[in-house]
């Protein structure tokens, strides 16, 4: 025979497990994970999902670093490999990336590549430009 | 069960997050990945990446989303809530509304930390009802602003000018609210913050960012709770419901979707408080150079910088008429005493109209007009000076590794036909 007190308490764990477990299912997050990534459309030499330039290697950029972030945070910065693979690291430290094992070399290779810093100085030209005829009375 | 998943602050509790307080338990880890099909998880991006902003501005990054504003459309003397930029270094928070148009009044605000000896917890209505609202004009800029032109590159979001704007904050003093909580004046040295917006790995176990501000920043009159934008709840993007303000400081002090403020009895530890984040070379480097942790300091006030609003850069004008500019200047520790333009490099500078400011930390208008002297491509380029004699470089400042605190002066090209 049970205690009545020991039942309350059975009663009241299977009540925690039912809102834990409510919950779990309302608020669990997908756990990203490198996908093998497929080709898609090219467009002017730029993959169409991503915006990556869709040369060399750059569909395990596209499985590995795109799981967790935007392309655009590749695309917009610039690096040599030694930069790029500080930022690997710091992100395995920080941001729980995953080891690259054997396709860290590559991916190297193609963000050195495409993605290489440009000599700017202290002060580039303006670029892009895009003239238009200035209204006085604006 | 909210409370005991994620421990606000990591004084207390730290050593049982979520997964382990269910290992304990004797539960099962459920991931999403393995959820039955049809089973809706909460909380996906929503279809706009940008609810609630004008679509002129230039989107960085849309995971996170970080987005800037174009020089020409920050040219209002008080930043429309649409047009300001978006910095983000995690997930919004789901469950709140895209496009607010009331505040929770239940959302909490829990004050704790070494220096305040119990934790107090107020409601966003009891905030509004206990303290007198305050309502300032406070400049708000990235401390990575600018860091596109850095060379060598630094990285991060490839920040151009626009991580900037000045609207109109209201909310309630954080002294007020901290001396409410009895706050130990004698133990406190720093603010820190938490807030309701999670990490892009999708571990509820990882705070986002988690900075603040010394406690004489904190004290300050200007250094606001704020609910409201213009008199609007904030924008969901820029922390609705509740945020902190700190005019002057990296933005980055200043936490989005507010829930608890930390009092630190030591300089606050939180999430991209130390390392490289946010921190420059405490001692000059040559550009390039790989500076260690201990040797890098916390950016504190933001240096003085100006912005040319109108025209829009690649202006073709007349000969013989002039061109009026305008545009804003600020200043993190002080006011800016001077502004000037130049049309020749900076071989000579002239003087502009500047504005007084709306109040301390809020930005300033300057206006000019400028003749050119014969037909062909121009460059306009700005300076402020700050009350200290400090004035904008016209070529890059020093150089850091993540790419802060460039200042350098603004410009816009001009034809004249």
């Amino acid at each position: 025979m049970m205690s009545s007190t020991l039942r309350y308490t059975l009663l009241l764990l299977l009540l925690v497990a039912v809102a834990v477990g409510g919950y779990l299912l309302s608020d669990r997050e997908p756990e990203p994970r490198p996908t093998e990534a497929k080709p898609s459309r090219i467009v002017d030499g730029l993959d169409a999902d991503t915006g990556l330039i869709a040369e060399g290697d750059y569909l395990l950029v596209k499985g590995n670093c795109l799981a967790c972030h935007s392309a655009k945070l590749v695309t917009q910065n610039r690096a040599t490999r030694e930069g790029w693979l500080e930022m690997i690291h710091w992100m395995q430290e920080k941001q729980g990336l995953w080891d690259l094992g054997e396709q860290e070399g590559p991916i190297l290779d193609y963000l050195a590549t495409y993605y290489a810093p440009e000599e700017s100085g202290r002060r580039p030209p303006l670029g892009d430009i895009e003239w238009y005829i200035l209204n006085p009375t604006d | 069960m909210f409370y005991l998943a994620r421990p606000q602050n990591p004084c207390l509790l730290s050593s049982l997050n979520r997964r382990k307080f269910l290992a304990l338990a004797g539960l099962p880890v459920v991931y999403a990945a393995s959820l039955p099909a049809g089973v809706q998880l909460l909380g996906l991006e929503p279809a706009d990446p940008l609810p609630g902003k004008h679509p002129g501005l230039t989107v960085l990054n849309d995971r996170p989303v970080n987005a800037e504003t174009p020089a020409h459309l920050l040219n209002d003397k008080v930043t429309p809530a649409e047009l300001m930029f978006v910095r983000n270094n995690g997930a919004v928070p789901r469950g709140l509304p895209e496009l607010p148009t009331s505040l929770p009044g239940d959302w909490t605000l829990r004050i704790a930390g070494e220096a305040v000896p119990e934790p107090v917890t107020f409601t966003l209505e009891e905030l509004q009802r206990r303290f007198t609202a305050h309502t300032y004009q406070l400049t708000l800029e990235c401390g990575g602003n600018g860091r596109k032109e850095f060379s060598p590159p630094a990285r991060g979001n490839q920040w151009s000018t626009g991580a900037v704007g000045c609207p109109k904050w209201t909310g309630v003093r954080l002294k007020d609210v901290l001396e409410a909580a009895g706050y130990d004046r004698k133990r406190a040295v720093y603010v820190g913050y938490y807030g309701k917006d999670t990490h892009l790995s999708g571990d509820p176990d990882k705070v986002v960012i988690s900075r603040g501000v010394p406690i004489a920043k904190a004290l300050e009159d200007e250094s606001l709770i704020a609910w409201a934008l213009n008199g609007k709840p904030l924008p969901l993007l820029n922390g609705y419901p509740l945020r902190l303000v700190f005019g002057g400081y990296p933005a980055s002090c200043s936490g989005k979707w507010l829930s608890e403020i930390v009092v630190r009895d030591q300089v606050h530890d939180g999430e991209k408080m130390g390392g490289q984040s946010y921190r420059v070379p405490c001692e000059p480097v040559a550009p390039g150079t790989t500076v260690e942790d201990e040797d890098m300091c916390i950016i504190l006030e933001m240096p003085v910088k100006s912005l040319i609003t109108s025209p829009r850069t690649g202006a073709v004008v007349e000969r013989g008429t002039p061109l009026s500019i305008a545009g804003h200047a600020w200043c993190g520790s002080s006011a800016v005493e001077r502004m000037e333009y130049s049309i020749d490099f900076g071989s000579s500078w002239s003087r502009c109209q500047l504005a007084a400011p709306a109040n301390r930390f809020a930005w300033q208008h300057f206006s000019a007009r400028v003749n050119f002297p014969k037909p062909g491509y121009y460059e306009v380029w700005a300076r402020a000076t700050d009350t200290a004699g400090r004035s904008q470089p016209m070529v890059l400042p020093g150089w850091n590794p993540r790419g802060y605190l460039n200042n350098a002066c603004h410009r816009i090209a001009v034809k004249v036909v």
